[in-house]
């Protein structure tokens, strides 16, 4: 199928490698990203606080950038979860409140754009899950991860408030794809628990707990599998202060589709992984030398 | 008189929505950052239904807010609470003084980094907002984070493809806003 992707602005910056290997694995699983030219930021989880209209009116223009260049029933793909929430959410309100979507269309007639509803917005994960399908994954595996622990991190928006694809307490959905890979799941109940998200820049000790009660939680696991470059960013760069004076070791922490890439038989260099900040050298000797078995 | 027209009030939207809340406390039970609040949001919900704005102010409770929606997931009157946490945190902004403008600092740099580049710029927001906190130990910080990014090459100047481009739309809403 063919995408109309929206990276967002983390993924050209210290979420690089995801963008890298979102485009990577999708491409390999023969699914077209057309990016949606223009596009700007969707206001994050930054601007509510601050203006209630920008808050819709900032994802709805690159919502109405879609469909101007992609037609109606146009899939937008997002990656990241608060671009995926932002847009989500303001897709639902232009088609169901005719108030918001007034407004909407007000802000948006500075640009001479508009907008009713009319595109689908898709998180990454409920398109590897529903649109690709664990058997065509399962076909290309060539790199099986057995023997590798991973930990499946969801984060918050992805499925709160709007639980679209999976159970917004107890996710499941990536364990079928880490299954796909040979990879053995590590159970945990915290899959779904809050990164501290931005937090991080505004009260860090709060934000430091909830790193450490995660990674404490993920002990035994071999890495934690992301789709969110705020969590991956807060598990992978806070690990030592967020776990000062406590004896859980630091974790591999990696975004989803590169766990893909590397069971895909992928260079990890073409999936970023040189550029994450916590995948430790063992971690990725064990997956590769799966490769060299395999060849 | 029962329904008399109260005169408008900043929390009064807040009010409103939260007119249903029962004060079970399901919502500070779920809070994964409620030990670092000063109150639960529970009793926050209280004080707004009462109109205590000062009290509210008095409180950085809501600041804490990291927007999971686990409380709005799991509200049995269904109330959209992380709506309302940003609802309190845009009144206290505007109408709390110097506390509440150095709260949202992080949050108005990042709307102005928005409009000024069209993406966020990372490396710049951080920057700006460090400067802005003017506090060297917060700068400290976050040094280390700092310099392992940038030999990640993703510490970068600010690019300026999209320079601009969100100005007429930031310059609508600006008079939508100051209309309403």
């Amino acid at each position: 199928m063919n995408y109309a992707y929206y990276p967002g602005c983390s993924l050209t910056a210290s979420a690089v490698e995801y963008d890298l290997s979102t485009r990577l694995v999708l491409e390999h699983l023969g699914e077209q990203l057309t990016e949606i030219e223009d596009w700007t930021c969707c206001g994050a989880s930054a601007v509510e606080p601050v203006s209630r209209l920008l808050t819709r009116a900032l994802p709805a223009r690159n919502l109405a950038l879609a469909l101007a260049q992609g037609g109606k029933d146009t899939q937008v793909l997002a990656p990241c979860s608060a671009c995926y929430l932002n847009l989500l959410r303001v897709n639902r309100e232009a088609v169901s409140d005719v108030a918001s979507r007034a407004e909407l269309n007000e802000a948006l007639s500075s640009e001479a754009l508009a907008y009713a509803g009319e595109v689908r917005v898709r998180h990454l994960l409920d398109v590897l899950l529903n649109d690709i399908g664990v058997e065509r994954i399962g076909e290309k595996v060539v790199n099986p991860l057995e023997g590798i622990r991973i930990a499946p991190y969801y984060g918050c928006q992805i499925l709160r408030p709007y639980p679209v694809f999976d159970d917004a307490e107890h996710p499941v959905s990536m364990e079928s794809l880490l299954q796909a890979m040979d990879a053995t799941v590590h159970e945990w109940g915290l899959g779904g628990r809050c990164c501290g998200a931005s937090l991080m820049a505004t009260n860090q000790a709060a934000a430091l707990a909830s790193v450490r009660g995660l990674l404490e939680a993920a002990q035994g696991a071999d890495a934690i599998a992301t789709v969110c470059p705020m969590c991956q960013m807060n598990l992978e760069a806070y690990q030592s202060r967020a776990l000062d004076g406590s004896s859980a070791r630091k974790l591999s922490i990696l975004y989803l589709p590169q766990l893909l890439a590397l069971s895909f038989g992928l260079e990890s260099k073409q999936a970023g992984i040189h550029r994450n900040l916590a995948v430790s050298s063992d971690f990725l000797t064990r997956c590769k030398q799966r490769v060299s078995a395999v060849a | 008189m029962l329904h008399e027209t109260r005169p408008a009030e900043p929390l009064s939207g807040v009010r409103d929505t939260l007119s249903a809340c029962m004060q079970c406390g399901t919502c500070s039970a779920s809070c994964p950052n409620a030990a670092f609040m000063d109150m639960t949001p529970r009793k926050l919900w209280r004080l707004a239904q009462l109109g205590m704005l000062d009290e509210i102010e008095r409180s950085e409770a809501f600041w804490l807010c990291s927007s999971c929606y686990t409380c709005t997931l799991r509200c049995p009157r269904g109330l959209p609470l992380t709506q309302v946490m940003a609802e309190i945190k845009r009144v206290v902004a505007v109408h709390g003084g110097r506390t509440g403008r150095r709260h949202g600092n992080f949050y108005r740099l990042f709307l102005n980094n928005v409009e000024k580049y069209g993406r966020v710029q990372e490396s710049t927001l951080m920057t700006c907002y460090l400067a802005a906190m003017g506090s060297p130990s917060l700068a400290l910080s976050f040094a280390p984070v700092g310099l392992k990014l940038a030999a990640k090459g993703k510490m970068h100047p600010p690019h300026s493809a999209m320079k601009g481009t969100l100005k007429p739309l930031f310059a609508k809403v600006r008079e939508m806003e100051a209309r309403s």
